[in-house]
């Protein structure tokens, strides 16, 4: 009776303080502005089941994305097993499922088997981060923190896995000696194994399989827990992240629409100047992104395909456009504990252009949409550079002197060069 | 210097009373770049060699506005966008083909939403629906019969716009060994150009672009990379010299392709 009263408060307490983070996160994601990607819902789930459900896009690198998605199809089809784990921890059952028969051996089976290949995985993705050094893995932006994020996480995967496989030893054991409430059932092609390691006496075997039990619903809620303040959200917000994709050709950049009227009235005086001023020009700090921008910074798992792919990185330049996203989440998370402590934003004199983003970095990029293409859930960190671009010309005029020429040729003569606009067919009269 | 090349402008073929069935969109590079000239001319030649009834704007062409608002300076994005939208629908202009993916993608994404709706089609997409419809033919004897040839696909065309098969179409056509690049189709490297890098020098790094690009393209062991870019053949062409391997490699646009294996 004690011990399902602790497991209702964990459950309760660990549930309610889910929702407080997520809470919090949702909040921040909505400090963006609006962007319409509610249109098309048949595309957008198509989408969501390929890119998110099916990992189309990380079969770009075949060997991770096998691994991945045995990490992935593991973690899904063993949470089915935290269905029986919550009923029996509030109703004090054991194994509550096994009136099933063959199927529930045939569940626990193969929940086993994926448990192994989950913890396989897990130690080969550990190897290729700290051993093999896999390049990708191991760039200056993941220095500290988001290197022990994570091998945190695959630790605690290694730990789970090994607690659910180790209880169902000892409980496979505790049936083969016919302990009282240890009924025959289930499979275990794997933990029947772990045997040799475990003793003989039923006591330690009882202890041992209660506190694999503990260990692993206490994991999993602990994990879930952890969600929130990691790269690891991914697990959740690669779902809708990819359902809000931008479903137009990649080449298609926004056009501003305050501009528009702008230049509208410009060419045609007959039509008058938008009324009101607009607040800023392009992005100088997480607000001045939309939505989806902030939904993406949530949803980077850190894994770096973008950086690999990004020309500029490759050749050594500064931008990362990993970095990009990660900088976007830290200066959002600041923002978010700068709106707890004081009700509403208050300027900190930080924001994410110059604070976390450096110019040489926004200057870098040749908008080749090589990012957004490798991206395995649809993250677009070209569109925050393009968004800081516009800020650093429309409200600083700060471009490189470079950049000024081009856009005064382009100004003048109609061509980003010295020639003259009388001078454009030229060529074809020779 | 040119064999007596005549190429109308719409408004004068408007001024006979006619209009064209299709405007060819020069761009800038295409316009003034030297080398880029020399590919604007063979689409010319393509274009009265099948005798469609094209045009250019000549003089009332303007820049796109793509190389401003890849910068970051919308405004002038806009006006640029807008004054070309009164020009192209002054003449009623339907149906458009442009030599620059930058062009390209510009017209047909960006301009739709500031009230330009043309259909536009890349020089590629075009040369592949006139082999497609037989109108394109590679002549016996051919200088490309059995070289090893390359694609390089420009980011404005290839992953911007998916427009990946046709120019290989167009390679293919050729009894070609047509090889591909280790970093092609949606994987492929940026000559280093796009995003209006053309205009400025690279940021510190440890190599330039191209020549990280150049490298793909020595591996291959191709002596002729073909692209379809104004931006990307600037790039290529320089990799080919840095690299020294102006005796090894050519560097050539699929349009300048077509007209010396049609023997046009």
């Amino acid at each position: 009776m004690i011990s399902q009263l602790v497991f209702a408060i964990l459950l309760l307490g660990a549930g309610y303080y889910f929702y407080l983070n997520a809470a919090k996160i949702y909040r921040n994601i909505k400090l963006g502005k609006k962007i319409d990607r509610f249109d098309n819902p048949s595309e957008r789930l198509k989408t969501m089941l390929l890119v998110a459900f099916g990992q189309k896009k990380m079969f770009k690198k075949p060997i991770p994305a096998l691994l991945h998605l045995l990490v992935y199809v593991g973690f899904c089809i063993i949470n089915i097993e935290m269905i029986e784990i919550l009923i029996d921890g509030i109703f004090g059952t054991h194994r509550i499922l096994s009136f099933l028969g063959d199927l529930y051996a045939i569940l626990i089976g193969s929940f086993e088997i994926l448990a192994f290949a989950v913890l396989i995985s897990c130690l080969i993705f550990l190897i290729r981060r700290n051993i093999l050094k896999v390049n990708r893995l191991n760039q200056a932006e993941l220095n500290k923190w988001p290197k022990t994020d994570a091998n945190l996480i695959l630790i605690v995967e290694i730990l789970l896995m090994t607690a659910f496989l180790m209880m169902n030893a000892a409980d496979y054991k505790l049936q083969q000696l016919g302990v009282a409430g240890y009924h025959t059932v289930g499979s275990f092609p794997i933990s029947s194994h772990l045997f040799a390691m475990l003793p003989d006496n039923s006591s330690s075997l009882i202890s041992i399989e209660r506190f694999c039990w503990w260990f692993h619903i206490i994991g999993v809620l602990a994990f879930l827990n952890y969600l929130p303040f990691s790269k690891h959200l991914h697990i959740i917000l690669a779902f809708p992240n990819t359902y809000f994709s931008k479903l137009e050709p990649k080449g298609k950049f926004e056009n501003m629409p305050a501009v528009t009227a702008e230049v509208k009235s410009m060419l045609d005086p007959s039509i008058p100047p938008p009324i009101g001023e607009v607040s800023r020009f392009g992005v100088k700090d997480v607000q001045d992104l939309t939505w989806k921008n902030l939904l993406d910074a949530y949803t980077c798992t850190e894994c770096g395909r973008c950086t690999a792919a990004c020309p500029a990185n490759i050749t050594g330049k500064l931008l990362s456009p990993r970095k990009i996203m990660m900088d976007t989440r830290s200066r959002l998370d600041e923002v978010g504990k700068n709106i707890d402590a004081n009700k509403s934003f208050i300027d900190d004199s930080k924001t994410l252009l110059d604070t976390y983003i450096r110019r040489e970095e926004i200057w870098a990029c040749t908008s080749c949409n090589a990012c957004v293409e490798q991206c395995p859930v649809n993250i677009n960190p070209l569109e925050i550079i393009m968004g800081i671009r516009q800020y650093i010309v429309m409200e600083e005029s700060q471009a490189p002197s470079t950049i000024n020429n081009m856009l005064s040729n382009l100004e003048n003569n109609g061509a980003p060069w010295k020639y003259a606009q009388a001078d454009r067919a030229n060529w074809s009269q020779q | 210097m040119e064999n007596q090349l005549y190429i109308p402008t719409v408004a004068e073929l408007i001024s006979k009373g006619e209009t064209p069935d299709l405007l060819f969109w020069v761009g800038c590079s295409g316009s003034f770049d030297e080398r880029a000239q020399r590919i604007t001319r063979d689409i010319c030649k393509i274009l009265n060699h099948v005798g469609i009834k094209y045009a250019i704007l000549g003089t009332e062409e303007s820049c796109t506005g793509d190389p401003a608002k890849r910068s970051g300076n919308e405004f002038l994005f806009q006006m640029q966008a807008m004054m070309n939208i009164q020009v192209l629908d002054g003449y009623e202009i339907k149906k458009i083909v442009t030599a620059c993916p930058h062009c390209f993608n510009t017209i047909k994404n960006e301009y739709p939403n500031l009230g330009g709706h043309y259909e536009v089609i890349h020089h590629t997409q075009l040369i592949q629906a006139l082999i497609d419809e037989g109108r394109l033919k590679p002549a016996d004897g051919h200088e490309f019969k059995g070289k090893k040839i390359t694609y390089h696909d420009p980011c404005y065309l290839g992953r911007a716009n998916e427009v990946y098969e046709a120019p290989r179409k167009v390679l293919e056509s050729l009894d070609a060994d047509l090889i591909e690049l280790k970093r092609c189709k949606s994987n492929g490297l940026c000559c280093g150009a796009g995003g209006a890098q053309m205009f400025k020098e690279p940021e510190a790094g440890n190599k330039d672009i191209n020549i990280e690009r150049m490298d793909d393209v020595i591996a291959s062991q191709a002596t002729v990379v073909a692209s379809a870019c104004p931006f990307c053949m600037t790039m290529l062409s320089d990799g080919v010299k840095i690299k020294e391997k102006e005796q090894q490699i050519t560097v050539l646009d699929i349009a300048e392709i077509t007209v010396r294996s049609n023997k046009i």
